[in-house]
């Protein structure tokens, strides 16, 4: 990913800016993957990711004079995208939830309440369909800006300054959410994978 | 186990997985992890949750009839089928 990021890094603002269409298509098919990938998990629903995916080009299509290319052209795209898929959250799923405040950054981090050593279990275990799909709805479970931080960081592989560009918030805000995200996650993870290790030392036992 | 540390620490342990804390705090945090069995158990599978999702993210990209749709919405259409 860092390596297609780098690869794909190499346009010229000065066509894009002066409308130049192959450089766009250029652009398009440089990074329409990753703004899919990416409005998918944010949202879950292939027709948002999609009105997501179309709404970030057709944007940056319109306000690319304005792009200053402080940040990488990346970055850019992935801050429209993000802020329409926030915006769509709050529009379509949740016209009542404000995304912001659940997050509670300054009450103190939860005490794990999971403390299960699931890391032993087969790796087929780990990575069946069914415990793909378990991970995907845990990523769900999240509020959105720290759903946004850990799919941008960890699954994007933005770096934790790129992920405060994409965001306007402060790097120590980002590893803040970041460490909050992977917390609930590995909470979630614990609860399911210790099930599993629990099915199989009682499978162990009626065969033995 | 001193209880008090767990919690202390906690909040140091995303940043510790990644290896982007100050020494001090580091060597704290792995002297912490030689006697409390349970943060050395959070450690690990915060480590492993973290891998399995860079693991199976899967490669970006989308369904051709969704690409089709953007490069027509962009109106690109002579760019379509130059797919990667």
């Amino acid at each position: 990913m860092d390596r297609d990021r780098q690869a794909t890094e190499d346009f010229s603002l000065k066509a894009l800016r002066a409308g130049d269409r192959v450089e766009f298509a250029r652009l398009v098919d440089a990074y329409s993957g990753v703004i899919y990938r990416l409005g998918m998990r944010m949202l879950d629903d292939p027709q948002d990711a999609e009105d997501v995916l179309q709404e970030t080009f057709i944007k940056a299509f319109r306000h690319l004079g304005g792009f200053d290319g402080r940040s990488s052209i990346s970055t850019w795209l992935y801050r429209i995208a993000t802020n329409e898929a926030l915006m769509m959250i709050r529009r379509r799923k949740h016209p009542t939830v404000s995304i912001d405040e659940p997050v509670e950054t300054d009450t103190p981090l939860e005490e794990p309440t999971q403390i299960v050593d699931w890391c032993c279990l087969p790796e087929t275990e780990m990575m069946s369909s069914e415990a793909r799909a378990y991970m995907d709805k845990a990523i769900e479970q999240l509020p959105p800006t720290l759903r946004a931080v850990f799919l941008l960081r960890d699954i994007e592989g933005l770096s934790t300054e790129e992920t405060s560009q994409v965001l306007d918030l402060s790097e120590a805000a980002v590893k803040t959410r970041l460490s909050r995200a992977r917390m609930r996650l590995r909470e979630l993870l614990s609860g399911y994978f210790g099930e599993r290790l629990a099915d199989q030392s009682l499978a162990h036992k009626e065969e033995a | 186990m001193d209880h008090n540390n767990c919690q202390h620490l906690l909040g140091a342990l995303s940043d510790y997985i990644d290896g982007e804390l100050g020494s001090a705090l580091c060597s704290e945090i792995e002297h912490h992890l030689q006697d409390c069995e349970n943060c050395r158990i959070v450690v690990d599978s915060l480590r492993k949750t973290v891998y399995l999702y860079k693991v199976t993210a899967g490669p970006p990209g989308m369904p051709s009839d969704v690409r089709e749709r953007l490069y027509k919405r962009l109106d690109l259409n002579e760019f379509i089928e130059k797919e990667r």
